[in-house]
C-alpha cells in the first residue's frame, strides 16, 4: 500500500485524545457511547490487514493516489525557492479530502451503520462524502451554511447529483461552524444508525487522531517522493490550515525530522489585526469549540466570533487540537496569509504552471512566497519547499473570476 | 445538604416531583428575563434553571437557539447572568445554572464558581462537560460548595452511569430522549428505563428533561422521576407572544399547568 497507516503516532494524543492541554471530549454524554464505538472500530481497523488492504486499494484504484510530487519550475523561479507541489488536486473529487472520507466510509460499513452525515464549508468535503456514500450505498445528508450554499452553488449541485440531501443551515452565522452544530444535533438524535463523517482533523476524540491517520498518506508519500527526487528531505513543508486535515496529513511523516520546518498558513482575511479573518491560532485564544479544547476565535465571554476568509474551506473559527499543540510545542509555525496574498499566489500558479489551485491551497502557495526570502537568507542557499496543493480550483472559478474582475457583466 | 437537595426532599415528602423551569439569561432582555423567571416562581415553578446563552449550543433545538441568539444580540454578558441569578435567587427559589463549557473556561473556572456561589446560585448543569474532562470544575465546586449536575443518556453504559452519578451532587439530569431540546408531542419510553437504571446506582434525585411541554406530560414524568425539567415549551410562550406582558401571562398559565402536573403524578 502507499501509506503505512499502522506506524504508531508517537506520544500524542493520550488515550483520551489529549494533545497536551488540547483536544479531549467536550460533548454531550449522549455521544460518548458512539465515540467509544468509533474509537474501538478505528483502533481495530488500524491493525486489521483486511481493512488496511481495502483502504489501500481504494486509495490507489479509486482515488488515484499516490498523488504526484511535481517540481514546479516556473513557479520556483518566480519566488526564489525550489518548490515541489504535492498534487492532491489530482485526486478523485479534486482534493485531499477523499482520503479521509474513504477511510471513514469503510469504518461506517464496519460499524453496520447505514447513514452518514457531514458538514461542509466549501462543499469539497460534502462532495467527497456524497461520493463515498454513493460508492458504499449509504444514505447521505450534508449540512451546509446557507451563505456557503450560495457561494458554492456548483458543489451543491454535485452533491445532489451524487444522491445526497443538502440541508442549508440558517442558524447563527450560516457558515461552516453552524453546519457543524446542525450535524452534531442530527448525530445526537440519530446516533444508532448514523455516522458523523467529520471533514477535518477537529472535533471530539477520536476524530482528530483518526482523520490524521486517514490522510497521513499525503506526507508518507511526499517524504519518500522527495527523497527519490532530490536525495534528501526538504527544508520546509507547507500547507494551509482550516480545520487542519491537509496540513496534518502532510506534516505527520515529517514530525520526527526535526530539521524539516513545518509551516501552517491560516486564512488572514483582511488581516489578523482586523476583525475579518479566520486565523484561529495566530489570532485566537485557547477555548472549547465543537468537542475539543483548541484555539478559537472568540470574545472575552467565550462566544465564538464569526470568521472571514475568501476561501470557504478555511472560513472556520477553530482548528484541530493537534495543531494547537504543534504550535505550543514550537514544532510547527503558524502564520496568517491575507486574501490578497492568497489571490496573488493563486494567479501566479495559474500563469506560471497552468494549474488552477483551490483558494485554500493558494494560502500555502502564498506562504511559500512569504518564507522563501527569509529561509534563503537563513540557509545561505535556495530552499527546498514541499507545498501541499490540497485541492483544485474549479469550484473557485466564480469567486476568483469576481475577484479579478474577469467575468462578463451578465454572469 | 444543598438547597436543591432540600427542595427535592420536600417534594418527595409531599408525594410529588419538583418542577424545574428553564430560561436563557438575558432573553428577551436582562430585565425581561428576571421578570419571566420571577413570574415562573410565582406560578409554581420550584427551581429555576438559568441558561447562559452561548453562540454554539449543540444540545439545543430551535427554540432555545433562537432565545439564546436574541439574548446575545441584546448584548448579554456572563456578568449579567450572575446578576440575573442573584435577582432570581432573591425570590427564595433555588437557582441552578445551565451552561456550555466555554463561557465558564473564559470567565475562569474558579472565579466563576466563586461569583456563582456569591450570587446565590446552587451549582451548574453542564451539557457538554462530562466528568472525564471536569477536573477543574470538580475542584472549584468543592471549594465553593456548589452542586454538580452532569447529564446521563439512554445510550450511557452502566459503567458510565455509575461513574457519572459518583461525580454528581444535588441531582442528576437524565436526558429522556436521544436528541436536542424542544417540546415533543410524546414523552419517551426510554426515560423510565433510564431512571430505573439510575435507581440501581444512586440515591440522588433524578431530574428528567427534553421534550416535556404540557401538564399531562409533566404528570407522566412525575410518575417515575423526582424532577421534571421544562425549557422550550416555556420559552416558546415568550417567543410567540406579541409583547412581554402577554408573554408573562402565557408563561404563568403554562407554569401553573405544569405545577399542577407534577402534583398529580401518573403512577
Ligand atoms: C482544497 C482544500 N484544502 C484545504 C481545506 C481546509 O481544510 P483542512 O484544513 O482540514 O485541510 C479545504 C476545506 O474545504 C479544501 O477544500
Amino acid at each position: 500500500m502507499s501509506a503505512d497507516v499502522t506506524t504508531p503516532a508517537g506520544q500524542f494524543p493520550d488515550s483520551a485524545g489529549h494533545f497536551g492541554r488540547f483536544g479531549g471530549r467536550f460533548v454531550p454524554e449522549a455521544l460518548v457511547a458512539a465515540l467509544d464505538e468509533l474509537d474501538a472500530a478505528y483502533r481495530k481497523a488500524m491493525t486489521d490487514e483486511e481493512f488496511l488492504a481495502e483502504f489501500a486499494a481504494l486509495l490507489r484504484d479509486y482515488a488515484g493516489t499516490p498523488s504526484l510530487l511535481y517540481p514546479a519550475g516556473r513557479f520556483s523561479a518566480k519566488i526564489g525557492a525550489r518548490v515541489l507541489l504535492k498534487r492532491e488536486d489530482l485526486n478523485h473529487t479534486g482534493a485531499h479530502k477523499v482520503r479521509n472520507v474513504l477511510g471513514q466510509a469503510l469504518l461506517t460499513r464496519r460499524m453496520g451503520k447505514r447513514r452518514v452525515i457531514a458538514e461542509t464549508g466549501a462543499g469539497q468535503h460534502g462532495v467527497a462524502t456524497a461520493t463515498a456514500a454513493a460508492l458504499f450505498d449509504l444514505d447521505c445528508v450534508v449540512y451546509m451554511g446557507e451563505v456557503d450554499t450560495e457561494r458554492q452553488a456548483l458543489n451543491v449541485a454535485r452533491m445532489r447529483m451524487l444522491g445526497a440531501t443538502v440541508i442549508p443551515v440558517t442558524t447563527g452565522s450560516r457558515t461552516l461552524k453552524d453546519a457543524m452544530n446542525e450535524a452534531m444535533r442530527d448525530w445526537v438524535a440519530n446516533v444508532d444508525d448514523t455516522h458523523y463523517l467529520i471533514g477535518t482533523a477537529a472535533g471530539p476524540h477520536p476524530f482528530p487522531e483518526m482523520v490524521r491517520d486517514f490522510v497521513r498518506g499525503i506526507g508518507d508519500e511526499a517524504r519518500q517522493q522527495c527523497l527519490d527526487l532530490t536525495g534528501g528531505l526538504p527544508d520546509a513543508v507547507l500547507a494551509c490550515v482550516g480545520g487542519g486535515s491537509n496540513a496534518l496529513g502532510i506534516f505527520h511523516a515529517f514530525v520526527p525530522d526535526t530539521d524539516v520546518r513545518l509551516y501552517g498558513f491560516e486564512a488572514g482575511g483582511d488581516g489578523v489585526d482586523t476583525d475579518r479573518h479566520a486565523a484561529s491560532i495566530t489570532g485566537g485564544t485557547p477555548g472549547v469549540l465543537h468537542g475539543a479544547r483548541t484555539y478559537v476565535l472568540q470574545n472575552a465571554d467565550g462566544q465564538t466570533v464569526e470568521s472571514h476568509s475568501i476561501s470557504a474551506g478555511l472560513d472556520y473559527p477553530g482548528v484541530g487540537p493537534e495543531h494547537a499543540w504543534l504550535h505550543d510545542s514550537g514544532r510547527a509555525r503558524y502564520q496568517p496569509v491575507t486574501d490578497r496574498e492568497a489571490m496573488a499566489a493563486f494567479e501566479l500558479l495559474c500563469r506560471t504552471e497552468g494549474i488552477i489551485p483551490a483558494i485554500e491551497s493558494a494560502h500555502a502557495l502564498a506562504g511559500a512566497v512569504q518564507i522563501a526570502p527569509q529561509l534563503a537568507a537563513e540557509l545561505g542557499r535556495e530552499p527546498l519547499l514541499v507545498v501541499n496543493l490540497s485541492g483544485r480550483g474549479d469550484k473557485d472559478v466564480h469567486t476568483a473570476g469576481e475577484y479579478f474582475g474577469i467575468l462578463d457583466k451578465e454572469q | 445538604m444543598s438547597r436543591i437537595g432540600v427542595a427535592f426532599d420536600k417534594a418527595r415528602a409531599d408525594g410529588r416531583a419538583v418542577l424545574v423551569g428553564c430560561m436563557p439569561a438575558g432573553f428577551p432582555t436582562v430585565e425581561g428575563s428576571i421578570a419571566a423567571m420571577t413570574a415562573m416562581v410565582e406560578a409554581g415553578v420550584d427551581v429555576i434553571e438559568v441558561e447562559i446563552p452561548y453562540s454554539d449550543p449543540v444540545m439545543d433545538g430551535p427554540v432555545i437557539q433562537k432565545a439564546s441568539d436574541i439574548a446575545l444580540a441584546g448584548g448579554v454578558r456572563t456578568a449579567d447572568t450572575l446578576r440575573i441569578i442573584e435577582a432570581v435567587a432573591a425570590t427564595g427559589a433555588p437557582v441552578v445554572t445551565m451552561t456550555y463549557w466555554n463561557p465558564i473556561e473564559q470567565y475562569g473556572v474558579d472565579a466563576f464558581a466563586r461569583d456563582l456561589a456569591a450570587a446565590g446560585g446552587t451549582g451548574l448543569i453542564t451539557p457538554d462537560l462530562i466528568p472525564d474532562e471536569a477536573g477543574e470544575w470538580l475542584a472549584a465546586s468543592d471549594a465553593y460548595g456548589l452542586d454538580r449536575t452532569f447529564l446521563v443518556s439512554p445510550s450511557s453504559t452502566d459503567a458510565r452511569l455509575r461513574m457519572t452519578v459518583e461525580h454528581c451532587r444535588g441531582f442528576v439530569y437524565a436526558t429522556a430522549i436521544m436528541g436536542v431540546t424542544g417540546a415533543r408531542s410524546q414523552t419517551s419510553d426510554a426515560a423510565p428505563v433510564l431512571v430505573s437504571r439510575l435507581r440501581e446506582v444512586t440515591e440522588l434525585p433524578v431530574g428528567v428533561g427534553l421534550g416535556v411541554g404540557t401538564g399531562a406530560q409533566a404528570a407522566t414524568v412525575a410518575g417515575y422521576a423526582d424532577g421534571v425539567i421544562v425549557g422550550s415549551a416555556l420559552i416558546r410562550r415568550l417567543l410567540d407572544a406579541p409583547d412581554l406582558d402577554a408573554g408573562l401571562a402565557a408563561l404563568r398559565t403554562l407554569s401553573a399547568e405544569l405545577a399542577e402536573g407534577v402534583r398529580n403524578p401518573t403512577r
